[in-house]
């Protein structure tokens, strides 16, 4: 008998593999997973706050999408053809990095935090 | 082919070096011992393709170690006594992390007094730790015992490290002859590159050595504990394919005079020579007396050792490790369960003897057996005793 390997399972079954609790004989050896383990991992409900976007102070400099320690951040264009910030709620812990780390306009940040209740 | 005289140290490093593993990565100094160091020369003569990875201690050594054998790599390093107490945290993970690594030990007492005589507690206190453990008798057997083992961790039932200890200085630093083999035989005999189901490949990305929590450790352990009962049979077709192919008989478990004997030794490792000899002059004196020689410590191949003891009346287990408040000597625990779980009921005496690598002589043997007789003949155990230290 030989141990299953971690790329015998596709992505439907590692969702159930979190959700199901299996037994040895069905987990992938050695602690092993299919690449990407936190995929279907919410890390975003870690989180205490969230950050939002004020658009008209945001000068698309890009800071938060390469500050963001979990690639919660992705750029998307408007239709001027600039690069705005959105966050991706399903992963993004609330840790304030990008909002810290905004320039903003005048003095106005594009990223403020809002506390979830 | 023609036999060579070699010191255990350098039966190993040759064997390594027909086994041509991908990767070594060793700590070089103390209490390291001559087998990567001669392996670090067939490095250097270009008679190996092995990278060899000369790390800055024992702890990065098995970490580098696991990172090479997750890449897919044969992977042979080498340590002893406090060395292995520092990779302790390491050798954990390489039987969780399914890692098919050998490491050859030579066997050296562990600080502290500081000391770095021959004593096998070293290779003992990792017993629990998920590794295959085996105990060589002779340089002969080294060398047979460090191929074999690749084979044996390799294999897709195992994916185990596979620990080979050789009694520090009484196998590692004495000289033998042995029958070496050659690079095809041994490339043959384990089928090739090593073929790694699980590993780290670009194309098939997985990740490996994950946490597990309270939902999944047992589980992650629970295959590390099956993997350890398959390996039993592993180990027995492969002791067998090599008697086939080189004609020395190995058994995990062996029996020696055995048949008719009344009593027996229970011994591991280069002992087991002086205790061959002691029963070959008790019985010459007309005693019925045995051995029981260990080879694979761990995965315990209990049931063919109570096949050995099932009609003795007296059990003498003697070891060359220590165990400090427990109920016996490391060795005679497994012993004593054993015993207590095939439900028989032989007198036992257990022993610790020759720590530090204190000498002790064929004659020795035959005193620890006349002791240990004059109790069973009235029925009594002996307890735990440590075998010529002074008061």
């Amino acid at each position: 008998m030989q141990d299953v390997l971690p790329t015998d399972i596709n992505d439907e079954d590692f969702k159930k593999w979190v959700a199901e609790k299996w037994g040895y004989k069905k987990l992938p050896m050695a602690g092993s997973t299919p690449a990407g383990s936190a995929k279907f991992f919410r890390t975003g409900d870690w989180a205490n706050k969230q950050p939002h976007l004020i658009v008209e102070n945001c000068i698309s400099c890009y800071k938060c999408y390469f500050y963001c320690p979990d690639n919660a951040i992705t750029m998307v264009e408007d239709a001027d053809g600039k690069a705005h910030p959105e966050f991706d709620y399903f992963y993004c812990k609330g840790c304030e990095v990008c909002a810290h780390e905004c320039p903003g306009k005048k003095g106005n940040k594009a990223i403020v935090m809002e506390d979830l209740k | 082919m023609s036999r060579i005289a070699v010191t255990g140290d350098d039966a190993i490093a040759q064997a390594a070096k027909i086994v041509n593993p991908d990767v070594v990565a060793a700590y070089p100094i103390t209490p390291q011992t001559i087998i990567v160091e001669r392996f670090s020369d067939f490095v250097a003569d270009g008679e190996v393709d092995t990278e060899f990875v000369c790390v800055e201690s024992e702890h990065s050594a098995m970490s580098a170690c696991i990172g090479a054998s997750t890449a897919g790599g044969r992977v042979f390093t080498s340590s002893a006594s406090a060395g292995i107490m520092l990779m302790f945290e390491i050798l954990q993970i390489a039987s969780s992390s399914r890692t098919p690594i050998v490491m050859a030990v030579a066997n050296r007492a562990i600080s502290g007094p500081i000391n770095i005589h021959g004593e096998q507690t070293d290779q003992l206190l990792f017993r629990d730790s998920g590794w295959i453990s085996i105990f060589a008798e002779t340089n002969q057997e080294a060398y047979d015992s460090t191929i074999m083992a690749f084979k044996i961790g390799e294999h897709s039932d195992v994916l185990l490290p596979v620990a080979v200890g050789i009694d520090g200085f009484i196998l590692s630093h004495a000289i033998e002859g042995i029958e070496p083999t050659d690079r095809e035989f041994v490339f043959e005999f384990l089928g090739g590159e090593r073929k790694a189901a699980l590993r780290l490949d670009p194309d098939n990305p997985v990740s490996v050595g994950l946490l597990h929590l309270q939902d999944y450790y047992m589980e992650a352990r629970a295959q590390v504990r099956d993997a350890q009962q398959r390996a039993k049979q592993v180990i027995i077709d492969t002791y067998k394919e090599w008697k086939e192919l080189k004609g020395r008989e190995y058994h995990p478990v062996e029996g020696y005079m055995i048949e008719d004997a009344d009593y027996a030794f229970v011994t591991m490792g280069s002992g087991a020579g002086n205790a061959r000899t002691a029963v070959d002059e008790l019985r010459a004196k007309g005693e019925k007396v045995g051995l029981i020689k260990i080879r694979v410590y761990r995965p315990w191949f209990g049931k063919e050792f109570s096949q050995l003891t099932k009609n003795l009346k007296g059990v003498i287990s003697v070891e060359r490790a220590h165990s400090f408040g427990s109920p016996g000597g490391i060795l005679g625990q497994d012993v004593k369960s054993t015993l207590f779980d095939s439900k028989q009921t032989p007198c036992i005496a257990e022993y610790c003897y020759g720590l530090g690598g204190r000498d002790c002589l064929v004659k020795e043997w035959s005193e620890m057996y006349d002791r240990s007789k004059k109790s069973f003949m009235e029925g009594k155990n002996l307890p735990y005793f440590w075998w010529g230290v002074r008061v």
